[in-house]
This record gives structure tokens, sequence and C-alpha cells, in this order.
């Protein structure tokens, strides 16, 4: 099972000083994070792209790259990657880029945006949203696996004897996630392709998740990739811990109370109480996290928002201390106990290679 | 066969309220009409003021409290709503419009709905007509003809002709609306197969 931490990358005001960081300053604090995922033992660091203030993530792979550049076994991935306002040739072509440089240590997550004006900023309308993202990830998984691809489509420019360049690296397209809030269709399109689903379980209570992820595990084991439980899923989740849960509450709630997503409405007693965040000792995050595994059985990949409300950066390694040391190692073993022996590891470059290695005939290598 | 559900969601803001009163009047005689015909109903109040705080929350997190839930599902597995707010500024209180709001914009679908509204002063009376029936027909409500409006001198007038009369004509509406309509079915969420949805794409290039 896979660990790490996903970021929207906002920049927000630090409600207890009044400070607000600059772009500069939170475009380097994300990379310190990336760095700190990678010191303190996790697996995963994912980035949102976004295209209006406050937000400073318009450009994953040049942020991925140079993190890549400083890390040797992170994996590089997004949260989300928008493919809907994006061309697919262009992330195609991005992707494979940063799979070259990262030595394979890429994937990526499919995610439409819900940002109304950043669609026609791109020329598209987001009415179109879900047929766009059929459409245009229809084109990319075919650029990723055809070396010359003629394409007609609704939304883009037709290609005639197109090569998406460079290749993949080893001949292996990045694994894909797909993120979804609310929409069954994008859990059909997962399953469909067998790719990954990632519930982002941060907004809504774990019951509406709960249906999402039912829907794709079975429709996953419908298009033939494996049993329902086989089916490859990844979990958000959101948590600030101090040693006594008591300080955590403290220190956590006047973010709380202001946050962007959240704030100025219900208690964080009543928040935490009805969706997954949670805010306590270590102790009570690993028993919250347990819990997930009873509710949307064993997966693969576990990611936490931790930098976001303007939190200050050295807060935030202090909690990134916290998750590497006493928190994901309990969660490794205690997750491994009783997880049954086909239940997949999410897919990496490696195990991909190797398995497109035993398909192929040896003769035709 | 199992009793019909009729919901009355009501949005006074005063205890005792006479928003409640008319609410509570309306329910009375649709029941005894329906009770008339042979068929039992039951009927499930929503005070809006007790969901105030929620209703607001819903708004800031994208997601219902446990207890808006409950009524939201109620709202949306009756067989008929009665709908009734005070006036206030010339329309719907803003609590009323507020829960309807968080309301699945699906949910009505079909629903025969009587609407109904109180106000100090008969000159606000059409409110019910430029502002609730609009607001019900948007969610594809079915809407009772008759709305009762009911000012503060309705309540001592004693002809047959006046609100009473009026409460009767529309619970009457409203029972022939639920006869003529099949018993509150349960979709389940439904999955347009993939292979489909890629061939709406193609079948449209």
């Amino acid at each position: 099972m896979q660990f790490g931490i996903f970021t929207v990358g906002d920049v927000t005001t630090d409600p207890t000083n009044g400070t607000t960081p600059t772009e500069h300053e939170r475009i380097k604090a994300m990379v310190r994070i990336a760095l700190k995922a990678e010191e303190v033992g996790l697996d995963v660091f994912a980035t949102g792209e976004h295209h209006n203030p406050p937000f400073v993530p318009s450009s994953p792979t040049t942020m991925l790259g140079y993190i890549a550049a400083r890390t040797e076994r992170l994996i590089l991935s997004t949260s989300t990657t928008l493919i809907t306002t994006n061309d697919p040739v262009k992330i195609a072509e991005d992707f494979a880029m940063l799979q070259h440089l990262a030595d394979g240590r890429v994937d990526v997550m499919m995610g439409r945006g819900n940002t109304g004006p950043v669609y026609p900023w791109f020329g598209q309308d987001i009415r179109q949203g879900i047929p766009l993202a059929i459409e245009n990830y229809a084109l990319l998984h075919e650029l990723w696996r055809k070396d010359v691809v003629d394409w007609k489509g609704r939304f883009r420019t037709p290609l005639q004897g197109f090569t998406s360049t460079p290749r993949p690296l080893d001949g292996v397209p990045p694994f894909v996630w797909h993120g979804s809030i609310r929409s069954p269709e994008i859990a059909e399109q997962a399953a469909y392709y067998g790719d990954g689903f990632f519930a982002n379980n941060i907004f809504w209570p774990k019951e509406h998740y709960m249906r999402l992820i039912g829907l794709y595990r079975e429709r996953y084991a419908h298009y033939g990739h494996g049993t329902p439980e086989q089916a490859i899923v990844g979990l958000g989740g959101q948590v600030f811990m101090r040693k006594n849960s008591q300080d955590a509450v403290r220190e956590f709630r006047p973010y709380f109370d202001n946050a962007p997503v959240y704030g100025h409405g219900p208690s964080l007693e009543d928040f935490t109480e009805q969706t997954p965040l949670t805010v306590g000792s270590p102790q009570q995050v690993i028993d919250k996290t347990l819990t997930f595994r009873d509710y949307f059985g064993d997966y693969q990949r576990q990611l936490f928002l931790m930098d976001h409300a303007g939190l200050p950066l050295k807060t935030v390694l202090e909690q990134l201390d916290i998750l590497g040391e006493e928190v994901v190692p309990v969660l490794r073993k205690e997750f491994a106990k009783d997880r049954p022996a086909d239940a997949p590891d999410a897919p990496t470059h490696e195990s991909l290679l190797a398995k497109q290695v035993g398909e192929v005939p040896v003769e035709a290598r | 066969m199992n009793p019909l559900k009729l919901v009355v969601v009501t949005a006074g803001l005063t205890q005792p309220s006479s928003t409640r009163l008319l609410s509570d009047r309306l329910a009375e005689a649709v029941a005894r009409q329906l009770a008339d015909e042979g068929r039992e109903v039951d009927v499930h109040v929503i005070e809006l003021r007790e969901l105030a705080v929620d209703i607001a929350n819903n708004f800031v997190t994208g997601f219902p409290s446990p207890s808006l839930n409950a009524e939201l599902e109620a709202v949306t597995a009756a067989d008929a709503l009665i709908a009734v707010t005070p006036i206030f500024t010339a329309s719907y209180s803003g609590l009323f419009k507020s829960f309807f709001d968080v309301v699945d914009n699906t949910a009505l679908t079909g629903k025969p709905v009587l609407i109904a509204a109180t106000g100090g002063t008969p000159r606000h009376s059409l409110a019910l007509e430029h502002a609730l029936r609009p607001m019900f027909t948007y969610l594809r409500a079915v809407v009772a003809p008759t709305a009762v409006y009911a000012a503060a001198e309705d309540w001592g007038a004693a002809d047959a002709d006046g609100l009473s009369g009026r409460i009767a004509r529309a619970a009457g509406e409203l029972t022939e609306l639920m006869a003529g309509r099949p018993a509150t079915s349960h979709a389940t969420e439904e999955v347009v197969p993939f292979e489909q949805q890629l061939a709406a794409l193609r079948a449209r290039q």
C-alpha cells in the first residue's frame, strides 16, 4: 500500500497572524513539502492543477520535473490533471517527458476541474465536462499506446499520422487514476479502462464515496479486469495532529474556522464527526484511517491533504514528521494484516513493465 | 395498500406561527379528503426553523447534516408536498427558498405540490403566483391550481367562501393530483455503459 500527500496549492492568509505567502514563497514551500515527503518515508507526492488565483500550480510537470531531480524514490503524481481543458496531446507529451526524467516514478490523476470560467478561458464549455473527459482521455490513452495515431473527435483538431513524443518510457504509459467527487460516469470510465479510481474523500460524508467506489469495483469486474476486490482504489484524507488531541484541536481550529472550502460553516466537532477529517493525536488518526478499509475495502493508495487553509510551512513540515514517523509505519503494518493475498498493490512503472514483458511472447521481444 | 406519504414544509419563524397553523389546516383537509376516498395517509411536518443552521451549513460545505439529510429524503420520497411560507419582502422567505435550493433538483419531478403563504396584508397574495409557482414549475413539480393565501384578517372571517373554502378547494385539487399519480418509486442510480458514452460522442461528429 502506498502513502503520500496531495496538495491543492492554494495561497491562503494565515488567519492567526494575517500573513500571506507570496506566490514564490508558496511554490518553494510546495517543493520543500514534497522533498520532506520523501525524507519521512512517504511514497507519493501529488499536486493539483489550477489556472486561477489564489492557486499557484498551473504547470504541474514543471514542478514535478524539478522535484524528480531532487528525489530518489518518491512517486510524482497529480491531483488532478485537467483532462477537460488541457489538450490531450500536450498531456501525453508532458507526462511522457516527465516519466523519462523521473525514471518512471510518475503516474497521473485525471480530473475535470470545477471552476466554471476555466472552461471558456481554454475555449471549452463546462456543460460538456463529462463528454470532454471521455473523448480527451480516449485520445490520450491511444496516444500513449499507438506510435502513429489518426484521430477525429468532437472537441479537438483531427490528427493524421501523429506521433506523440517522447514515447512513454519502456513503452509503458504512466498509470492513470481518475479522480471524482460526484460523477458515476467517471467511476464507469475508470472501470472500463482498468485504471485506478481515486475518491477525494474530504469534503463529504463517507457514504457518498462508498457508493462511487462500490460502483467502480463492480464495473471493474464487469469489464473483466479482475474481481471487484482487485480494483485499484485511492482515497484522500485530511488530518491535523499533535501529541495531545486537545492541542491539535486548539491549534487547528482557527484554520478550520476560516478555511476557504468549509470555513464559517459547521463546527470543527460536527465536521470531524460527519466527514473523514481527523484532528487529534497520531493514534486517533491511525484509528480513523484504519476504518477506511472497513468502508471501502482493501485499497492501494492513501493520500493526505496537509498544507492548506494558510497553515505555515513550519507547521506542515512538523505534521509530515509526525505522519512519517508515528502514523504511516503503524498504518503499513495494520493494513498489511489480514490483507487478502490477491489484493493488488498500486501499479508502478516497474510492476507495469514486468507485466508487459510477461504478456509479450519471448520470440516477439 | 401502503399509506400515502404527505410531507408538509412549513417556514414560519414564530412559535406559535400562523404559517404552521395554515399548514396544519391544509394537511388536515387533505388527510380528510383522502380518508373519504378510503386512502390512508402519513403526514410528516418539516419545520424549517429547526433546520435553519443545517441549511446554511449545507451551503458552506456542500453536503447536508444527518438531520437535514433525513428531511431531504422525506421530501424526495413523498407522494405529495404542501409548501407554506410567510411572505417576506414581496416573496417567499429566504429560509424557504434556501431549503428548496438544497433539495436535489430532480427530487420534485412530477410530484403534486400545494402552495400556500401567510402575510400581514392581503396585498401580497400574488407572491404565490409570481414567486412560489414558478419556482416549483422550474423543479418540474405539478402545482395545484389553487394557491392558498391567508392574511391576518382571514383568520377572523366566517364566510365559507373565505379561507376555509379555499383550503377545501386546494386540498381537493391536491387529492385529485395524488390519485392520478403512481405510487412513489425509488429510481436507483443508473450508469450509462461506457461504450454507449463513447458511441454517443462518435455519433455526433
